[in-house]
């Protein structure tokens, strides 16, 4: 029972509840840093490890940190791990870095970090806290490549900077341009949005369907 | 907040509240500085390569470097310059002859800054090489100016007397023209402009071809003095 309690706050981040396709939250770096596939990695990766280490703080010290002044602990908090990444992103990776430019301390207002914290570090135990940042980390990951890859495809020809195909393909610009973000990412929910749609739609058959052999 | 005044009825003292911030802020500020200390090294070595792989780049045929600065109506090697303090790196040849100069140069692009390096032969008056080390150009359009390769070839045989000029795409003629990029005229022309800025602020100090400063700063010492 508790091995599948942690198993399910895993899963939802990354599929049910996940924070981009479904809670719609995050989207300042979603949308500006997709333009490759690399970046979309190295920023899911930075905030990945910001999400998981804030959330097991947080959810360590939530008998400690006093009500009234949670939310300043949570960013000093979050912070903190933001700076950490910040230089090793720097040491490690210059040209990423680079790239990402601001976009990095930015992560500190990312409304998917702190929205976690508020609503479920700071309540349950560690180990469930720290499956849920996991899910929402690799779910807001798995967002960020999908459409990291989609616009490095189409706007560039090329996957992590691998051409894909011939001299003839003509670069769809604007993919890689701010609008292509948009567009990418309205297409997406509308599959998203299409897919739960269809889901319901085929429980409440199944639902009618027990009904009548009853 | 009905939850919580069930479970604490008394709110905790203030005295509570400032020492568990003032506690989180110190635990964060260690972890900071030891996070700054431990990369910095990383950090700077990282800067002094791809300053010393750029200057080769743009300069071909050069094996050593040192900064120069100019100070006291002379050019001079520096070991390290003081802040703010424009610097150009003389490249040497592996006898210690000088090439030419590699120039730092920066002006306003199409969206923010654009920091480039470009090689300068004083004998020839030609510019050498041009590498952008630092832009935000509109990716796909603007970016061009440093992912056109055919572009970025231009420059390394560029007459700047009396300037360079940037002209549509297949038109050069003169030895001092260069082709544009099509849908990135504007970048494409602020890397020219950004050459023939530096290179009239300079060209004032630079001393007469044939009086270069020696090569004085070891090879190890030069890396160290790369900022």
């Amino acid at each position: 029972m508790k091995k599948n309690e942690s198993y399910e706050e895993f899963i939802k981040g990354i599929w049910r509840d996940n924070p981009v396709f479904v809670q719609v939250l995050g989207m300042c770096p979603m949308l500006a840093v997709t333009n490759s596939a690399i970046n979309a990695i190295a920023m899911g990766m930075a905030t990945f490890f910001v999400l998981v280490g804030s959330s097991f703080l947080v959810s360590s010290f939530r008998n400690v940190i006093p009500k009234q002044v949670r939310i300043s602990c949570f960013i000093i908090i979050i912070a903190t791990f933001v700076t950490i990444a910040d230089y090793t992103l720097l040491a490690l990776v210059p040209k990423v870095h680079k790239e990402l430019g601001a976009f990095i301390p930015l992560i500190v207002a990312n409304c998917l970090i702190l929205g976690r914290q508020e609503a479920f570090a700071s309540r349950y135990p560690t180990r469930l806290a720290v499956m849920d940042a996991l899910g929402m980390a690799g779910g807001f990951l798995l967002a960020l490549f999908s459409l990291g890859a989609v616009r490095e495809i189409l706007g560039d020809g090329a996957l992590f900077g691998v051409k894909l195909f011939g001299e003839n393909f003509e670069p769809w610009v604007i993919m890689i341009l701010p609008p292509g973000g948009f567009l990418t990412l309205g297409v997406i929910l509308l599959f998203f949005n299409w897919f739960k749609f269809k889901k319901d739609e085929f429980l409440e058959d199944v639902a009618a369907a027990e009904r009548g052999s009853d | 907040m009905n939850t919580d005044s069930q479970k604490a009825p008394t709110s905790p003292s203030s005295l509570r509240l400032v020492l568990t911030l003032a506690i989180a802020g110190l635990v964060s500020g260690i972890a900071i500085i030891g996070i700054y200390e431990s990369t910095l090294p990383t950090i700077t070595a990282n800067k002094a390569r791809e300053l010393r792989a750029a200057v080769f780049k743009v300069l071909p045929g050069v094996a050593q470097m040192q900064p120069l600065v100019y100070r006291d109506s002379k050019l001079v090697v520096v070991e390290a310059a003081d802040k703010d303090e424009p610097v150009i790196y003389g490249g040497y040849d592996d006898q210690g002859e000088f090439v030419g100069y590699a120039m730092p140069a920066a002006g306003p692009g199409f969206q923010d800054t654009i920091a480039i390096l470009y090689g300068y032969k004083p004998e020839q008056r030609m510019v050498v090489g041009m590498e952008v080390l630092e832009s935000r150009e509109t990716p796909g359009l603007g970016d061009k100016i440093y992912k056109d390769l055919e572009f970025v070839a231009g420059f390394s045989a560029l007459s700047i007397e009396p300037e360079i000029v940037a002209v549509k795409k297949g038109t050069k003629s003169q030895p001092n023209e260069i082709d544009a990029i099509t849908g990135a005229t504007i970048s494409a022309k602020a890397i020219v402009r950004i050459i023939n800025e530096t290179h009239a602020a300079w060209s004032g100090q630079l001393p007469a071809p044939g009086s270069e400063p020696p090569l004085e700063l070891s090879e190890s010492a030069d890396t160290g003095a790369g900022q």
